[in-house]
């Protein structure tokens, strides 16, 4: 009984989970980024991953900006509603520390030996990665700052490199930028899904200004995907099809894409819970559990029995 | 038969009288103890006397009790009743023949009255204070393996804004220098001690600021900061490799502080020779152990806080970090987190050394901002928390008001009023505080919580003692070429010339040009008694320049320095140029001459905010002043401009070039349109028949 029930427990077959949340936008105009990014680290961090493994990378600051009305908060609705940056925040790579070049090396794991563990991603080959990317893209590009780019290839070589060194078990990549999909249109390593705001050809767009702030406060598709978050819990049982349904074009103006042939599992089979929580597998029973005797003392029992069996048959015949 | 009658009486008569004699001798010795049973000893029969002798003595003991238990009653709550015998000898005899009367108002009494209102940090009433009530040879008793305490100090400025310094103090009490590996960690926190041990730091103090702390408008700070980052470091001087040692080290800590300090490198770390000496014990000054850097950009947040704040015993959990909220401290004019480490005596005969760390948190709220415009403030105002219980883990936990301004309540009112009032010599100043002690229960009153709150009743407040060192600084000149680097220092004593020590560090793409520098104080010149420079190398080092310099009485000191801007790679600009470079705050450190005589036994008992920088001499204090960071716009190319020439030297090729090749190298060749099909038959049999074609 329990034997059947231990191969459930590893169906996934990750143990552990990390999370990579970058916005690569910069200056106070650029704050729903910076939203973004801190509402699935928000969703992430409830839903049970721990800070030690979670690499936040934020480009600049926005919360203590000048700029900022109400200092060490960023809003995620407005009226101000939901605070995202909350009281307990960790920040690992800031301001001028998000480059192409640093997400790079944190992928891949190739950093300088000095850098500390807060800001090394530290998978194995049971881990399941959540990779968030946001800022302004374009066909086959995001901009770092303003400064810089990264392509799909050399986002997919990454990808390749990763699974290579068996950094990863599973990944989920999800990019909100204008015309996202270009992003993942050159991935060719086994086990990756991802998921983008738009299509080739379109504009991701923001959701909400806040006249108080006075900027626009988060971007439609992870509005709607924080929406969708708030309502999981570390014990749900929703799965990626119901992901790939978070704001339809009515709501988003822009299409959402997602691609999943690299991916091995079905996708309806993948729980919410095996990339944005850090769920343990317990189970808990309030029957006891005989355990049988060890298998060594049943050989030497059977070995003593066949030393009687031939002590008798020798002695019978004899 | 008469003789020995007369024998025999004579006999019995002399016996009598030793017995007398002893008698008498016993109860002489019985005397010294108690004077107050002195009362005269019959020759009592023989039978009586042993009984007597027993009894007077237990009555002794019990009449030494009951004497005992009226001298507390008196005196309460003062320290335990002395096991001085004189004075109870002193006492009980006035208190011989009568009832046990209300104590007789003695010195010894009315020193405990005051113990009751005033702590012992006084230097002025050390003859007061009842130290006579103990023997001076006995040291009061070693403190216990790792020590904590916490205090928050509240001082109202003269400006209506209100200024809140908390200080967290752990000992730390190791031997990690001689190698034995440290495994358990009680208070002191575990991350801070393993980067410790490992980098063999001696002494370590970061901070981070975030705004300017207006000297003439706020005084003086208990523990000054320059805005941004700043971090240096007193290694041991058994590391070998000191650079390398740093580079870890401020990776180690950026890690720990989610702050960027790994932009600490060679272009902005000096090793300032004279400035920044050690601030703890030990005599290690070779400059080679120590490194000094600072960023002036960095912001401080929330991320910055928490880390700082799990560093604590009791987190943020109970005691004074209760009211540590990000969203109201980072919501003011001023806000600085700093940790100091350095190893400090344990006790007053200092025959060994403990490890101190200290977290100070200073903040100012602006009275418009967060106090709305009305004068008048309260910790539920400030932090939007009150506090409700001391942090188990500490020694003592203390709340200070500045009453100084207010010694009869007329300037402001403070609810809930308290009993204990400390005074305490710091920054030159003497002021008096009133005094929340949070391990008190009572502290906290009916509600359990205590809120204080400061209403002012006037609306004007008195002078603000002018402070005597001050600094400004700012960059002259036009255009994007050259410019000029100002520090102007004023010396704000009325008759006293004191010196000072400035430490300029500029980076190395400001060329500073130092046959321009010239110190000038009421339009004279002022030699610099000692100069100490160290040009920078491109890329490579930055440039440090110290001078002691002697600011006349009442005087304005102004340095000037020409520099010229480089051309940096484009490589090297940041994403966002056009914002401007930042040069770091200039360091003025100096002996300031006090009005009030400084305390200097530095193992007293004394509040932590008065017992921050060691204390020589009576007649100065040290003070570290940091004038402004310069923001400095350096030549910027147009980052656009590659695209842009790309364009252009492409259409100017297709078109010009391209136009002029063709023209130059076409050929012209006419060529007739193909004929119809009649046309190509006739072509045919034309030529079959050789006849010219059509």
């Amino acid at each position: 009984m329990l034997q059947a029930k231990a191969g459930q427990f590893f169906s996934s077959g990750h143990t552990n989970n990390w999370a990579v949340l970058v916005c690569t936008s910069r200056f106070w105009f650029n704050y729903r980024h910076v939203a973004n990014t801190l509402s699935v680290y928000r969703s992430v961090k409830r839903l049970g991953i721990p800070d030690s493994h979670i690499v936040l990378m934020l480009a600049d600051d926005m919360a203590c900006n000048h700029r900022n009305p109400k200092p060490a908060t960023v809003f995620s609705h407005k009226n101000m509603e939901l605070n995202v940056y909350g009281d307990d925040v960790e920040v690992d790579y800031r301001g001028y520390e998000v480059t192409v070049e640093n997400f790079l090396r944190v992928l891949t794991g190739r950093l300088p030996p000095s850098t500390p563990r807060s800001k090394r991603l530290l998978s194995d080959d049971h881990s399941n990665i959540l990779i968030y990317l946001t800022g302004h893209g374009g066909n086959g590009f995001l901009k770092f700052q303003d400064s810089e780019e990264i392509s799909n290839v050399e986002l997919a070589d990454a990808f390749e490199q990763m699974w290579t060194k068996r950094r990863y078990n599973e990944l989920l990549f999800i990019i909100d930028t204008c015309q996202g999909a270009s992003m993942y249109e050159r991935f060719y390593s086994p086990n990756l899904m991802a998921l983008a705001s738009s299509q080739v050809g379109e504009d991701s767009l923001s959701h909400q200004p806040d006249l108080a702030i006075g900027v626009h406060l988060m971007d439609r598709y992870t509005f709607y995907l924080l929406e969708f978050l708030e309502d999981i819990h570390p014990a749900s049982t929703a799965n990626m099809n119901d992901l790939f349904k978070v704001c339809p074009k009515s709501q988003c103006v822009s299409t959402p894409g997602h691609r999943t042939d690299l991916f091995l599992r079905d996708p309806g089979n993948v729980l919410i819970t095996d990339f944005f929580g850090s769920v343990r597998k317990v189970e808990i029973t309030m029957e006891t559990i005989n355990l049988t005797a060890p298998m060594v003392k049943v050989t030497s029992h059977i070995k003593c029995y066949r030393e009687e069996l031939t002590v008798l048959s020798s002695r019978t015949k004899g | 038969m008469a003789a020995h009658r007369c024998n025999i009486f004579m006999l019995v008569f002399v016996l009598c009288g030793l017995t007398y004699v002893l008698v008498r001798a016993e109860i002489e010795d019985t005397n010294h103890v108690k004077d107050a049973e002195s009362v005269a000893v019959d020759i009592a029969p023989k039978a009586n006397i042993g009984a007597s002798l027993r009894s007077t003595k237990t009555e002794d003991q019990t009449q030494a009790a009951e004497e005992e238990r009226q001298w507390e009653a008196e005196t309460n709550p003062v320290d335990a009743p002395s096991d001085n015998k004189a004075d109870h000898v002193h006492d009980t005899m006035q208190n011989l023949d009568s009832r046990p009367a209300p104590y007789v108002k003695d010195q010894t009494q009315e020193a405990a009255e005051e113990e009751r209102q005033w702590e012992a940090t006084e230097v002025k009433e050390a003859d007061h204070v009842p130290d006579t009530m103990q023997t001076p040879d006995v040291p009061p008793p070693t403190p216990a393996k790792d020590q904590f305490q916490e205090e928050l100090v509240i001082r109202p400025l003269h400006s209506g804004d209100i200024y809140a310094s908390f200080q967290f103090r752990t000992m730390w009490d190791t031997d990690f220098l001689r190698g034995s590996k440290v495994s358990h960690y009680r208070l002191f926190p575990k991350s801070l001690g393993q980067v410790i041990s490992k980098f063999s730091v001696r002494e370590l103090h970061i901070s981070f600021t975030q705004g300017y702390w207006r000297t003439m408008q706020w005084g003086q700070p208990f523990l000054p900061s320059p805005p941004g980052a700043e971090l240096w470091v007193w290694f041991q001087d058994t590391v070998t490799d000191v650079d390398g040692a740093w580079k870890e080290l401020t990776n180690v800590l950026s890690g720990i502080f989610c702050a960027s300090l790994n932009f600490i490198d060679s272009t902005n770390t000096v090793q300032p020779s004279a400035s920044f000496k050690p601030l703890g014990l030990g005599n290690v000054t070779d400059q080679r152990f120590l490194r000094y850097a600072v960023l002036p950009r960095e912001i401080v947040c929330t991320e910055n806080l928490t880390p700082w704040k799990k560093l604590l015993p009791c987190g943020s959990k109970a005691g004074l970090a209760v009211l540590m909220k990000s969203e109201k401290l980072f919501h003011s004019s001023f806000h600085s987190q700093a940790l100091h480490f350095r190893p400090v005596c344990q006790d007053w005969k200092c025959k060994s050394t403990v490890w101190e760390l200290r977290q100070t948190l200073n903040v100012v709220f602006d009275l418009h901002t967060s106090g709305q415009g009305k004068r008048e403030w309260s910790l539920f105002k400030m932090f939007s928390r009150t506090l409700t219980e001391a942090c188990p883990l500490a020694s003592s936990s203390k709340v200070y008001v500045d009453v100084t301004d207010n010694p009869q309540g007329e300037l402001f009112e403070l609810s809930p009023t308290t009993p204990l009032l400390s005074q305490a010599v710091v920054l030159g100043d003497r002021r008096t505080y009133s005094v929340y002690d949070l391990t008190n229960q009572a502290t906290f009153g009916q509600t359990r919580s205590l809120n204080m709150l400061l209403r002012w009743r006037a609306a004007e407040s008195g002078d603000m003692l002018r402070p005597l060192l001050h600094g400004e600084r700012y960059v002259a000149g036009y255009g994007l070429q050259t410019g000029e680097i100002h520090t102007l220092m004023y010396n704000n004593h009325p008759y006293r010339a004191f010196p000072v020590l400035l430490l300029d560090t500029v980076p190395w793409y400001l060329r500073l040009y130092i046959h321009t520098l010239t110190v000038t104080s009421k339009g004279r010149d002022n030699k610099p008694s000692y100069i100490h420079y160290q040009p920078s190398k491109d890329r490579l080092r930055p440039h440090l320049l110290e001078m002691l310099v002697q600011l006349p009485p009442n005087s304005v000191t102004e340095v000037t320095m020409q520099f010229e801007r480089a051309l940096l790679k484009w490589t090297e600009y940041t994403p966002d140029p056009n914002h401007g470079f930042y040069v770091g705050s200039s360091v003025i450190s100096a002996l300031v001459p006090s009005v009030v005589a400084m305390d200097t036994n530095s193992t007293r008992e004394c509040p932590l905010f008065s017992s921050f920088f060691p204390c020589k001499e009576e007649s100065s204090y040290f003070m570290r002043v940091y004038t402004e960071p310069l923001l400095v716009n350096l030549p910027t190319p147009d980052f656009s401009m590659p695209y842009n020439v790309i364009c252009l030297t492409c259409t100017v090729v297709a078109v010009g070039y391209g136009s002029l090749y063709n023209l130059l190298t076409r050929t012209f060749q006419v060529e007739e349109p193909s004929p119809g099909l009649a046309k190509r038959l006739a072509n045919i049999i034309r030529r079959l028949r050789g006849v010219p074609l059509l």
